[in-house]
C-alpha cells in the first residue's frame, strides 16, 4: 500500500497495490489503520487503480475502515474502481454507503 | 460406469491464507485451456478464492488442515470441487444467505457464497458437522475454441 497525505485538505490517499484477498487484507488493514491514526485525516480515499484482483475480503476491509474513520470524525471514499472491483462492491450494497470519490 | 472427462487435475495444500493466490492462479491456469475471456477467468478466480477462504477461516478456523481442489473439463465446462475436513456447516441454507457471517469480528462480510453463486453457473454445498464441507461449482465458457474454429471455417467458405 502506498499512502500520501495532503496537509491543506487533511486528505489521506491510500493506494492499494496488492491483490486483495483474506491474506493481503490483514496487512493492508494494519497499514491503513496505522496511517489513519498517524494523520487523523478529515477524508480518507482508497485508490483501487492498481487492484487487479479482489474478493469479498475487500468488502470487510473497506467497511471496517469506514467505521474506524467515522468514529474519528472523518469521511471515507473509494476511487478508481475497476469493473471487477465495482461488481463486488455493488453486490454487497457497499456503494450505497460509501461514495465514489472525485478527490483524486 | 465412471464418467469420462477430457482433462482432470487435483490440488492439495495446507490451510494457510497465503495459499489463496496460489490456489486461484493454479485453477485459472487449468481453466485457461477452455480459452475463457479475461472476465470469465476473473469470475472463476474470485469464486475459488471465496471457497478456499471458507475452508481456511471457517472449516479449519485457522488451525492446520488440508484444502483439496479437483478440477474437471468437459466440453466447454469447468467443474470444480473445493473441500476441507474441517468443522462443517450446521445449516447450509442459512450460511448461503447474503451478509450472513459467523465471524463479523474478523471483518468477514458474509458475501462468499453469494459471490460464488453469481460468478459461477451452478454452486452446490454439501456439509456434515465435524466431517467437512465440499463445494461443487460449474461454469460454462461461452467463448471457447469450438466457436472460433467454426468462425474460421465460415471464413474459408
Amino acid at each position: 500500500m502506498e499512502s500520501k497525505f495532503f496537509d491543506e485538505d487533511k486528505l489521506l490517499v491510500l493506494k492499494i497495490v496488492d491483490e486483495v484477498d483474506e491474506y493481503t487484507a490483514q496487512k493492508i488493514r494494519r497499514e491503513a489503520d496505522y496511517e489513519i491514526k498517524r494523520y487523523m485525516p478529515r477524508k480518507v480515499v482508497f485508490d483501487f487503480d492498481s487492484v487487479t484482483f479482489m474478493d469479498s475480503a475487500g468488502i470487510g476491509l473497506v467497511l471496517g475502515r469506514y467505521k474506524f474513520v467515522n468514529i474519528l470524525g472523518g469521511k471515507l471514499e473509494v476511487a478508481n474502481l475497476t469493473q471487477s472491483v465495482k461488481r463486488i462492491f455493488e453486490m454487497s450494497g457497499l456503494l450505497r454507503l460509501i461514495p465514489i470519490s472525485n478527490a483524486i | 460406469m465412471k464418467e469420462q472427462f477430457e482433462n482432470e487435475m487435483k490440488l492439495e495444500f495446507k490451510s494457510k491464507s497465503s495459499n489463496e493466490a496460489f490456489a486461484r492462479i493454479t485453477v485459472a491456469a487449468f481453466a485457461s485451456q477452455l480459452d475463457p475471456t479475461i472476465e470469465e477467468l476473473a469470475d472463476i478466480k474470485t469464486a475459488v478464492s471465496e471457497a478456499v477462504t471458507n475452508c481456511i477461516i471457517h472449516g479449519y478456523e485457522n488451525t492446520t488442515g488440508i484444502v483439496k481442489i479437483t478440477g474437471k473439463l468437459q466440453g466447454n465446462k469447468i467443474i470444480l470441487e473445493i473441500s476441507d475436513n474441517g468443522k462443517g456447516i450446521e445449516n447450509v441454507e442459512v450460511a448461503k444467505e447474503p451478509l450472513y457471517t459467523t465471524k463479523p469480528n474478523l471483518e468477514r462480510s458474509g458475501m462468499g457464497f453469494t459471490i460464488m453463486e453469481s460468478f459461477m453457473d451452478k454452486v452446490d454445498v454439501e456439509s456434515i458437522v465435524d466431517i467437512g464441507t465440499k463445494v461443487t461449482m460449474e461454469k460454462s465458457i461461452k467463448s471457447n475454441n469450438v466457436s472460433l474454429e467454426n468462425k474460421s471455417e465460415e471464413l474459408s467458405i
